[in-house]
């Protein structure tokens, strides 16, 4: 997993797990796919996927990811911002 | 600009934007907290600070309640559903206690 | 009968009454961390902001480490997660909203309020805030961006508003006086009556 700086453009990876089978995911469904910039990093912390069940959990780096609305949902109007707390393990760098 | 012919297959509580909601009037009316609402919320922390189950934990229970039944159940009741889910699946507590506790009260 | 279809209070108490009989929880606990929760309330982050408004080193402290501002103030954050402040400014709104459950600054607010946890606010907030705001009569100029922060992971977000026009010279108390939690949380902006 790469470390991420602030600025960086980034984008959330495309994945449904809980489409799999029992999952729990802090990765809001209408980031995935979809391109934000990475703001500020805001430590480390356990995964809560492995929390949820009660497993040994690695610890991850935790960012904050600014979104535009209209990349999230291309008829917004007017345009905002929408700022999300992501994991490491959910970003690539582009 | 994105392409929204992705499928995107949600779990229900994962609620932001969801086309469905978006015409509800937000419920602005006072609501106080009873008894058991505060109560269950303080046994959710004791749990918590005894490392008998984390809100992690809370968290998946209360995405495994079916749908309808999310949508219909108050707040602290999705937590006593994910609670005692929890509790029974670590085997903390067994059906059998819990029914024989129902019973007898 | 399967224990989902006993009434939802009937259930609390069996299974109370099982924790109890394990040794696990008793009701003291349970009494006593009420007690502790119930400290917390919107006066606490409101002394905060008022602090904030008046201090240039306590609002930088505030940006930086809420949970060491917090602190300062003799807020209790043992056990809670980190606190993270948001700062609004003429060209930036923030709106806090956790679409995926409920996490709210519970430490420096209180427990959440109901519209906060409601379907409905945790759907719009992403998507439409300017019509969640109109909900309140809050209505922003165009010219002001807004940005919604979706508390999904392991901080807890705060709003630090704009101190309200014709306040100069007011002290901190009653600075603390017009900050509500929704103005905390963005829904409103602090307004003097």
């Amino acid at each position: 997993m790469p470390t991420l700086e602030p600025g960086a453009k980034v984008r959330v990876r495309l994945d449904w797990p809980e489409a799999r089978g029992p999952a729990h995911i802090r990765t809001p469904h209408y980031v995935r796919g979809r391109e934000g910039t990475l703001v500020r990093s805001l430590g480390e912390f356990r995964n809560p996927e492995d929390l949820a069940f009660a497993r040994p959990a690695p610890v991850l780096p935790l960012y904050h990811v600014l979104f535009s609305a209209k990349d999230l949902w291309p008829d917004t109007r007017p345009e905002h911002d929408v700022l999300v707390e992501l994991y490491g393990s959910w970003l690539e760098a582009l | 600009m994105p392409s929204d012919s992705i499928p995107r297959p949600r779990a229900h509580h994962d609620l932001g934007g969801v086309e469905r909601f978006l015409c509800e009037r937000i419920d602005l009316s006072p609501h106080t907290l009873s008894d058991f609402d505060r109560e269950v919320d303080a046994l959710r922390q004791v749990l918590g600070q005894k490392g008998i189950m984390s809100v992690d934990e809370l968290r998946r229970g209360i995405e495994a309640i079916p749908e309808e039944d999310y949508l219909r159940l108050g707040y602290y009741q999705r937590w006593l559903r994910s609670i005692v889910s929890t509790l029974l699946g670590k085997g903390i507590i067994s059906e059998a206690e819990l029914l024989a506790a129902l019973e007898a009260a | 009968m399967k224990w989902e279809q006993y009434p939802e209070e009937r259930v609390f108490a069996a299974l109370r009454s099982v924790l109890s009989a394990k040794g696990l929880v008793t009701d003291a606990e349970i009494f006593e961390t009420i007690a502790v929760t119930e400290r917390a309330s919107p006066e606490q982050g409101a002394r905060m902001v008022a602090k904030a408004w008046v201090d240039p080193d306590y609002r930088a402290l505030l940006l930086r480490d809420g949970t060491r501002a917090a602190e300062l103030l003799n807020i209790t954050m043992r056990g809670a997660p980190p606190l993270g402040v948001a700062e609004n400014t003429p060209d930036v709104h923030h709106l806090v909203v956790c679409t995926l459950c409920s996490c709210y600054p519970r430490a420096v607010l209180g427990y959440p309020p109901f519209w906060y946890k409601s379907v409905a606010y945790r759907a719009r907030a992403v998507r439409d805030p300017r019509g969640v705001l109109a909900e309140w009569g809050t209505v922003l100029p165009e010219s002001t961006r807004i940005r919604v922060v979706d508390s999904t992971a392991d901080y807890r977000w705060m709003v630090l508003p704009l101190r309200p026009a014709n306040t100069e010279g007011w002290s901190e108390e009653r600075l603390a006086k017009l900050v509500r939690a929704t103005d905390m949380i963005g829904v409103t902006v602090p307004k003097v009556p």
